[in-house]
Parts: C-alpha cells; sequence; structure tokens
C-alpha cells in the first residue's frame, strides 16, 4: 500500500480566502465570527430568529475569480469549490505531472446549492415566476465536484459525497484509501458549502441548537453551534512520488476510520464516535498512545460536546485528560459538508508548523468534560499522530488520522 | 380538563403515535417517550397551535405534560389581547 502525502493546500473560509490569510486567524484566534445583515426574504421587519450571528466568507466576489459564463451556471457554494480547489491544484501542480483518468476528486457538499434553490423557489411559489433554466445544475449537490473536473480536465473517479456535517471527512477519507490502494495516482479532496439562506438558517433556528451568542465549544457556559460557509482543498499523491519530483509536502495521511452510530436522527451516541477513532488509529497501524492532538468536531452544542467528551474518554481511557483537544469551529463556525475539510486543514497546518491552535473564545471548561482542551495562545508541540473528527447528525461519524512528515 | 389541557395532550398523542386517553397531566415526558427531538417537535407544533413563542429557558424545564400546560397557560395569558386566538 502507498503512503500518502498532502502537498498543495486551498480555501475560501470565513477566516481566510487564501492559505496564508487562513493560517494568519487560525494561530491568532481571529474569528470569523459576525452579525449576519437583515435577509431582504424576510417577510416582514423581524427575520424570527433567536440568533444573531454566523460565520460568512467575506470580500469574496465570484466575478473576480470564475469567467461569467462560469459564475452564472453556479451557486456559490460552487464558486468555493473551483476557487479552492484551483489554488490546491496550482500549488500542487497535480496535473501536470499525473495522466487526468488516474487523478480522482472526491468532495463533500451537503446541502447543494441552497442559494438558488430558495431563490427560485421563493419567486416561483410567491409569484408563479418561470424558473431559471440553469436552475438544475446551479442547485444539484455534485455541481462542485463536477466544475472542479471541467476547470482542471480531470476525468478520473469524480464524487460528491453527502453525510452532513461529515461530508468533507468522509471525502478526504475515501480519497485517502483510493490514492493508497493504487486505484489512482493522486487526488484532489475537500468540501465545500455556502448554505447561509433565510431558510436554512430559520430551519435551524427551529431546532434551537443555535446559539444566541457565539459557538463555544467545551465551555461550561456553552449554549449552541454558529452556522458557517466556506471551502477547504487539498491534493494527496502517495509519498513515493511526492519525493521523486520534490513537492511541498504537508502531512501524511495515515488512517481513516468511519462508522455509524445506529442510535438516533441528532442525539450523538459516545460509542461511535469511539469507534470511529479507533478505527482510524487501527487503520494507521499506530497506537492511542500516540495520539498527540484531537481537532474536535467541538459544534458548542450541550449534546455534541460532552458525547465527544465521552468518546474520547472511551478511546483512550485515563490518558484521555491528557491529549491536547481543540474546535478550531469557535473561529471558523460550522459550515457543514464543509467543516471537516477545514478542520482537517487545520490539523495538517498545524502539524507543518509544530503549533497546535488554541480553543478560541472560552475561559472556563465544562467540569464535565475532563479534557485537556487547549485555552488562550496556540501550543508548541509536534504531535506524532492526531485526530480530526467528524461526527454528523444521523450518527455518521469520519476521523483522519495524521502524522507530521 | 380544560380546553387548553386536551389540545396538548391531543398534539402530544398525535405526535408520538399514541392513545389520547394514555396521556395524563402528571404522565412525565420520559415515562412518554419524548426525547429532547420529540420535545421541539412538540413544542413547535404547541407553539402553532396557541400562537405562542414558548422561550428555549422554559422549554428546559418542561417535564411533565402539566408543566407545558401550565406553561401555555401563562405564554397566552401574557400575550397582547389583539394577537389572542380562540382557545
Amino acid at each position: 500500500m502507498n503512503r500518502v502525502v498532502v502537498t498543495g493546500l486551498g480555501c475560501i473560509t470565513p477566516i481566510g480566502n487564501s492559505i496564508a490569510d487562513f493560517r494568519v486567524s487560525l494561530f491568532n484566534g481571529t474569528t470569523g465570527i459576525a452579525p449576519f445583515p437583515h435577509y431582504p426574504e424576510a417577510p416582514g421587519d423581524t427575520q424570527g430568529f433567536r440568533f444573531t450571528q454566523s460565520a460568512a466568507v467575506k470580500n469574496f466576489d465570484a466575478r473576480e475569480h470564475l469567467d461569467s459564463g462560469i459564475a452564472v451556471a453556479t451557486d456559490r457554494t460552487t464558486h468555493f469549490a473551483i476557487v479552492a480547489a484551483r489554488q490546491a491544484a496550482l500549488e500542487s501542480q497535480l496535473t501536470a505531472h499525473y495522466a487526468p483518468e488516474k487523478i480522482a476528486i472526491i468532495v463533500g457538499c451537503a446541502c447543494g446549492g441552497r442559494q438558488a434553490e430558495e431563490t427560485e423557489t421563493i419567486k416561483l411559489y410567491t409569484q408563479n415566476s418561470r424558473v431559471h433554466p440553469l436552475t438544475v445544475i446551479r442547485t444539484m449537490a455534485s455541481a462542485g465536484a463536477s466544475n472542479i473536473s471541467i476547470e482542471q480536465k480531470i476525468t478520473g473517479p469524480t464524487l460528491n459525497i453527502s453525510t452532513a456535517c461529515s461530508s468533507g471527512t468522509h471525502a478526504i477519507g475515501l480519497a485517502f484509501q483510493m490514492v493508497r490502494s493504487g486505484m489512482v495516482d493522486a487526488a484532489i479532496t475537500g468540501g465545500h458549502e455556502a448554505p447561509l439562506t433565510f431558510g436554512f438558517l430559520r430551519a435551524w433556528d427551529s431546532m434551537r441548537v443555535v446559539s444566541p451568542t457565539q459557538c463555544r465549544p467545551f465551555s461550561a457556559d456553552r449554549d449552541g453551534m454558529t452556522l458557517g460557509e466556506g471551502a477547504a482543498m487539498i491534493t494527496l499523491e502517495t509519498l513515493a512520488s511526492a519525493q521523486a519530483r520534490n513537492a511541498t509536502i504537508y502531512a501524511e495521511i495515515v488512517g481513516f476510520g468511519f462508522s455509524a452510530d445506529a442510535g438516533h436522527i441528532t442525539q450523538p451516541h459516545a460509542e461511535g464516535a469511539a469507534s470511529a477513532m479507533r478505527q482510524a488509529i487501527a487503520d494507521a497501524n499506530a497506537s492511542p498512545e500516540e495520539v498527540g492532538y484531537i481537532n474536535a468536531h467541538g459544534t458548542g452544542t450541550q449534546a455534541n460536546d460532552i458525547t465527544e467528551a465521552a468518546a474520547i474518554h472511551q478511546a483512550f481511557g485515563p490518558r484521555a485528560s491528557q491529549i491536547p483537544v481543540s474546535s478550531t469551529k469557535s473561529l471558523h463556525g460550522h459550515s457543514i459538508g464543509a467543516s471537516g475539510a477545514i478542520e482537517a486543514l487545520a490539523t495538517i497546518i498545524a502539524l507543518k508548523e509544530n503549533l497546535l491552535p488554541a480553543n478560541t473564545g472560552v475561559t472556563q471548561i465544562d467540569p464535565a468534560i475532563h479534557l485537556d482542551v487547549i485555552l488562550g495562545s496556540p501550543r508548541s508541540i509536534t504531535p506524532r499522530l492526531a485526530l480530526s473528527n467528524s461526527l454528523a447528525f444521523g450518527g455518521l461519524n469520519a476521523v483522519l488520522a495524521m502524522r507530521p512528515i | 380538563m380544560n380546553n387548553v389541557a386536551s389540545r396538548c395532550i391531543d398534539i402530544i398523542a398525535k405526535s408520538k403515535g399514541i392513545p389520547p386517553d394514555t396521556i395524563t397531566l402528571a404522565s412525565t415526558f420520559e415515562q412518554l417517550n419524548i426525547d429532547s427531538l420529540d420535545k421541539i417537535n412538540i413544542s413547535f407544533e404547541v407553539e402553532e397551535a396557541f400562537n405562542i413563542d414558548i422561550p428555549d429557558e422554559a422549554l428546559g424545564t418542561i417535564r411533565t405534560v402539566g408543566d407545558m400546560v401550565d406553561g401555555v397557560t401563562k405564554l397566552q395569558a401574557a400575550r397582547p389581547p389583539a394577537a389572542a386566538t380562540t382557545s
């Protein structure tokens, strides 16, 4: 089996539209969470929200990055996907070194073209307007994967994975398996999502799990999640090939674990998450003692954070409370299908820079958690092995294991 | 049993797919197998039926059907007269 390494990075996120900006915000603890403006679609002055903040991408104009034909035919989520993938592909020069049919594109997107869907639906239902002929291709969840393939002229296995909050992590995990097995020589993989529409936010509002202030993962006074948007894409290839061509190598992906809780459609079960963590470690031919950092799913909800803590204790036993943990959602929010990819990106950068990001905005950890949550400043540590967790609604868990290299 | 109580019980019964006569004011949500998601679902239906807004904090304190009925009654009473529905 091949060893698999990360050779290119790209992102459009609430804390930076380039890797350079992303890493500055990550380690400075600069939040991308801010009040959202009034939604013009809202019927009346009252928006009907219990919360006021989201983690939106800033200063992104699709017309600056895409020709007008592509920009018009695609939703905001696909704009993010194309541009982030382009950054990663440009850095790695993947298509210059591998045959197009031997490169995979495996991305995660849970919501599809949400903005286009709501815009057209509102007009149809309220005004009986004609539906724009590009609506189907704007809204289909696979639009990101397809458009990356078209721009990069890649003809290999191309998929979109939709598993709610774990979509990005599942995508990277499957791409890793494909390169490891030799099924493909390389991959562009990650996640993208742009779901911050009026309807989507109101739907989440009804579930009463969004923080009226902002997410504070593992905090004693945490009161919910903060919704976000964005994209993160990475390129994968074999270590041998990357070394032979002197590519920049960021980190090594060494394992992937995924499981289902078979429990409840919204309430997480610790056993399922623990199983995914154990599987990722076993898949890496590693031992739990080697794990030196966990980038947690850490949404900031009462249910997730306590259950994820319990899962970490189940997976690691007495050593659990000594493993540094942080949730970077405290900066970039929860962007559903893109989250796992943005968090994988944060973990890769952490391994490259020997610096673990802090769990920002929290001063007092829930005493029931019993974890070493990184507070205040980033921590200068080189973990031998790091995990990145995603624990989705419906009990779909995905965990990536990575090593510095 | 007053109208508010019987309407609340009907909503819970429909949500859980159980006969209304198996539910009393003393029934706990735990006894009725109402989990956190059911509770949010039922509260939504109750808010719609009575034109009220149940605050998150109040939701957290509801343990029995009686608690829900009391809460609905208080929220109805606190509503401005123009917003009242027949109930």
